[in-house]
C-alpha cells in the first residue's frame, strides 16, 4: 500500500478532498470545547532516567506515579483525570531543552514538572519560557529565586540550597565547630553550597578555610582528600553522581581510625545508598542534612505513613519489594508535593486548557502557605510568589546504630532571605 | 599533611591506576598487534566485565570473598566469549579491513552500552570487596583491597607474559603477529588465533574491571575513561608492543596520579594528551614500538 505512495506528490484533487473532509469533521463536532474539559489533563515529567541523575530518576518516577494514583483516586483536577508523560533527559542540559520542547509541542502537555539537576534546569528553563509553558522544577537550586530564570519557571515543591544551608549553619557552628572545609560538586548546585554556606558561616563567626570542588563525573576521590587542612574542625561534604558511594568510602578509608574532624554531609552524598553498606561504618556519629527523613522517625505523622506506603518505601527508606533498593527519600517528596500544587493551582485558576496557562502561573504566584498533610507529607511550607520559591523545614540527622536519627529541625523562617527578584512584575 | 605522607598516598593511588591501566592497555595492544584491529569497543568490554561481576556476585551470594573470586573467574570468561562471538560474527566477515573494523567496533560500543542500559539499568551498583581491611598509617588510612589490586594485576600480567612467551598458543599468536600469511602457510588456523586474541584482549579488560568494581561501582558509562587512557598508553608505548605498553601504563598511571594529586586532574589529562601528540610527532612508532614498513 505505502509502496504506491512513494514518489507521488499528492494531487490537487486529493488535497482539496482532504481539506474538505477536515472542514466537515471540524463543523461536525461543535462540542469540542466541552469535550476537552472532560479530557485528561496531560502533565509532562522531565525525568533523569539515565545519566548521572539516574538514581534520582528511578525514584522520582515512582513517587510521581504514586502521587498520580492518589490524585486520580481523589477525582483528579477539576474533575478531570490526569495523565503524566515521562520523558528521559539523560540528566543533560541540551537534551533537557529538547525534552521540554517535545513535551510541550509533541505530547501537548499542559505543564511540565520534575527536573532536579540544576545544570539541566538552567539549560531547559529558557525553552519553557519561550514556549510559554509552566515549568515547575524540583531542583533545590537558587537559580529560581535569584531571578536568573523566567516567569514560567517555579519551584514550589522544595526549599532551595540557599535557604537550606543558611538555616542550618547556626546549628553546625554551635554544635560541630567553626573552621569548615567544604567539598562540593563543581557545577551550579555545588556553587550554591559554596557561596551561601560560606556566607552563612561567616555570619555566625566561623570560617570556611578550604573549598574543594570535584567534577560530578569524577570516579576517584582520594586524590582530593589531602587538600583538607589538618586544622579543619568540620568537614562539610555534598556530592552527586554515580560515584557517591566511592566518595564516601574513600573518605572513610582516608580518615580510617585516626583523628578526624566532625563530619557534616548533605544526604545527597548518600542518596540511594544504604548507610549500612560495608565500609561506611565510619559514618557512625556523623551528621547529615535531610530534606525529608529517610528513616521513619518515632514521631512520624499520619501523612508521613500514608506517603511512605503509597510510594512503596519501608521504614528504613528502601523499596518495600527490595531492601537493597534505597530511595532518594530526602528529595523525592518534591515531585509528590509539586503535583498537588499543580492541582491546587489549576483548580484555583479554573484551568481549561493551554490558553489558561498564564492564569495557572498567576494562581500559584498568589499562594502563600501550604499546610502539612497528605498533599505535603514533608511538612508545612511558605511560598513566596514573587521569587517563585518555597521554604520548608530542614532536618539534621545523626547516624546512630547505622540509622539516620533526627537531632534538629529548623524553623521555616530560619532560611528566609531578602527577595532578589519579583517575577510577578515580568511579562508573560 | 606533610609532603612525605602526601607523596606516599599519591604514589599508592597512582599505582592502582597504573595497574588496572596496564591490564586494559595490554588487552588493547594485543588485539592491535596481532589483528591490526583498532578496537574502539575495548572500554565497553571493561564495562561488561564490571556489570558481569555485579550479576555474578549478586547471583551467587555467600561470603563476599567467595562471590568475588567467582566473579574474577567467570566474568572475564563471559566477556571473552562475547568478544570471540563478535569476532566471528562481525570482524571476520569484514576481513579485518582497518577502516571497516573501526566503524564496526564503534557500532559494538553503542550496542554494548545500550544493552547494559537496557538489561542492567542506568544506576551505579556496588560489588562488595572480598575483604574490608584497612591499613592505618600515622597520617591516613588506606584500603588494603586497593593495594591487593596492584598485586593481582601484576600477577595477571606476568601470567600473560608467560603465556605469550612460553606456551605453544602464545607462539602461534606471535607467529601470526609477525606474518599472517606465512603462519597460514605453516598450517596455523589464523581465524581461530584471531578469535582467541580478541577474546583474550577483552578478557584482560574484564579482569581489570572486576578488580576495580569493588572500588568504583559498575555503571553503563564507565567504559569511556579506560578506553581513552588505554589508547593513550598504547600509542605512547608503541602499538603492538607489550613491553612498551606496560612501561607506558606505569609511566602514564603514575604521572596522571601524581599530577592530579599535586595540581589538578584536568591538567593531568592535558599533559597526557600532549605527550601523545609529542610521541606521534617525534616517534610515531611509540617509545618502544618497532618501526614497521
Amino acid at each position: 500500500m505505502t509502496k504506491h505512495l512513494i514518489g507521488h506528490a499528492p494531487s490537487r484533487r486529493s488535497v482539496l478532498k482532504g481539506m474538505g473532509a477536515g472542514l466537515v469533521a471540524a463543523s461536525a463536532f461543535p462540542g469540542y470545547t466541552w469535550a476537552q474539559s472532560s479530557a485528561p489533563i496531560k502533565l509532562g515529567f522531565q525525568l533523569h532516567r539515565t545519566g548521572i541523575g539516574a538514581a534520582y530518576g528511578r525514584w522520582y518516577e515512582r513517587t510521581a506515579q504514586a502521587a498520580l494514583k492518589v490524585l486520580n483516586d481523589g477525582g483528579g483536577i477539576n474533575g478531570r483525570p490526569v495523565e503524566i508523560v515521562f520523558e528521559d533527559d539523560a540528566t543533560d542540559p541540551k537534551r533537557g531543552a529538547e525534552v521540554v520542547e517535545k513535551l510541550a509541542s509533541q505530547a501537548g502537555c499542559d505543564a511540565i514538572f520534575g527536573p532536579l539537576f540544576s545544570h539541566v534546569v538552567i539549560g531547559s528553563a529558557p525553552r519553557a519560557g519561550e514556549l510559554k509553558i509552566p515549568y515547575l522544577v524540583c531542583s533545590e537550586g537558587y537559580h529560581v529565586a535569584s531571578g536568573m530564570l523566567n516567569r514560567w519557571t517555579l519551584q514550589p515543591g522544595i526549599t532551595d540550597v540557599r535557604a537550606q544551608v543558611s538555616s542550618m549553619a547556626p546549628w553546625v557552628m554551635q554544635n560541630l565547630g567553626k573552621k569548615v572545609t567544604m567539598v562540593y560538586p563543581d557545577y551550579a548546585f555545588g556553587y550554591d553550597h559554596r557561596d551561601f554556606f560560606t556566607e552563612a558561616v561567616k555570619a555566625q563567626g566561623g570560617e570556611v578555610i578550604a573549598q574543594i570542588a570535584i567534577p560530578p563525573t569524577e570516579t576517584s576521590f582520594t586524590r582530593y582528600l589531602p587538600q583538607i587542612p589538618a586544622e579543619t574542625e568540620v568537614l562539610y561534604h555534598v556530592m552527586v553522581g554515580p560515584a557517591v558511594l566511592t566518595f564516601v568510602k574513600e573518605l572513610g578509608d582516608f580518615y580510617g581510625s585516626g583523628a578526624r574532624p566532625q563530619i557534616f554531609g548533605f544526604i545527597d552524598s548518600l542518596e540511594a545508598v544504604d548507610t549500612a553498606t560495608p565500609g561506611l561504618e565510619f559514618l557512625e556519629g556523623t551528621h547529615f542534612w535531610e530534606g525529608h527523613n529517610r528513616v521513619k522517625q518515632a514521631d512520624a505523622s499520619e501523612a508521613e505513613t500514608f506517603y511512605r506506603a503509597a510510594v512503596g518505601v519501608d521504614d528504613n527508606g528502601a523499596s518495600v519489594s527490595d531492601a537493597k533498593d534505597v530511595s532518594t527519600y530526602a528529595h523525592m517528596f518534591s515531585c509528590w508535593e509539586t503535583l498537588f500544587i499543580i492541582k491546587q493551582g489549576m483548580e484555583a485558576a479554573g484551568y481549561q486548557g493551554p490558553a489558561d496557562r498564564q492564569k495557572f502561573v498567576e494562581a500559584i504566584e498568589a499562594m502563600t502557605a501550604f499546610e502539612a498533610g497528605n498533599d505535603h507529607p514533608q511538612g508545612a511550607k511558605m511560598f513566596n510568589g514573587k521569587t517563585h520559591q518555597v521554604f520548608g523545614h530542614q532536618f539534621i540527622s545523626k547516624v546512630e546504630g547505622g540509622k539516620l536519627i533526627r537531632v534538629h529541625q529548623t524553623a521555616i523562617e530560619d532560611g528566609m532571605y531578602p527577595d532578589a527578584v519579583d517575577y510577578t512584575t515580568q511579562s508573560f | 599533611m606533610g609532603f612525605g605522607p602526601f607523596l606516599l598516598l599519591a604514589l599508592m593511588e597512582s599505582a592502582v591506576t597504573a595497574a588496572t591501566l596496564a591490564l586494559t592497555a595490554v588487552g588493547l595492544s594485543l588485539v592491535f598487534g596481532v589483528m591490526r584491529v583498532v578496537n574502539v569497543a575495548h572500554g565497553e568490554f571493561f564495562m561488561l566485565g564490571a556489570v558481569a561481576a555485579w550479576f555474578i556476585t549478586n547471583f551467587i551470594g555467600g561470603p563476599p570473598w567467595f562471590a568475588f573470586l567467582m566473579a574474577l573467574a567467570l566474568a572475564p570468561l563471559a566477556v571473552a566469549a562475547i568478544a570471540a562471538l563478535a569476532d566471528r560474527l562481525i570482524l571476520k566477515r569484514l576481513d579485518y579491513e582497518p577502516e571497516a573494523t573501526i566503524v564496526a567496533t564503534i557500532g559494538l560500543l553503542y550496542i554494548f552500552q545500550q544493552a547494559a542500559l537496557s538489561f542492567y539499568g542506568p544506576q551505579a551498583m556496588p560489588v562488595e570487596p572480598p575483604f574490608n581491611f584497612r591499613i592505618q598509617l600515622p597520617w591516613f588510612g588506606y584500603s588494603a583491597y586497593k593495594l591487593s589490586v596492584i598485586l593481582l594485576a601484576a600477577l595477571v600480567l606476568i601470567g600473560v607474559w608467560l603465556f605469550l612467551t612460553r606456551s605453544k598458543a602464545g607462539l602461534v599468536m606471535r607467529a601470526t603477529q609477525v606474518d599472517r600469511e606465512t603462519a597460514q602457510a605453516f598450517g596455523i588456523d589464523t581465524d581461530r588465533v584471531y578469535a582467541a586474541v580478541f577474546a583474550l584482549g577483552a578478557g584482560l579488560a574484564a579482569i581489570a574491571a572486576v578488580l576495580i568494581v569493588p572500588i568504583a561501582q559498575a555503571h553503563y558509562l564507565m567504559g569511556h575513561d579506560p578506553l581513552l587512557l588505554a589508547f593513550i598508553t598504547v600509542i605512547v608505548g608503541g602499538l603492538g608492543s607489550l613491553r612498551g605498553t606496560v612501561i607506558a601504563a606505569i609511566l602514564i598511571g603514575l604521572s596522571d596520579g601524581l599530577i592530579a594529586f599535586f595540581w589538578s586532574p584536568t591538567l593531568a589529562k592535558i599533559l597526557a594528551t600532549l605527550l601523545v601528540a609529542m610521541v606521534l610527532v617525534f616517534r610515531p612508532q611509540g617509545l618502544f614500538g618497532a618501526r614497521t614498513t
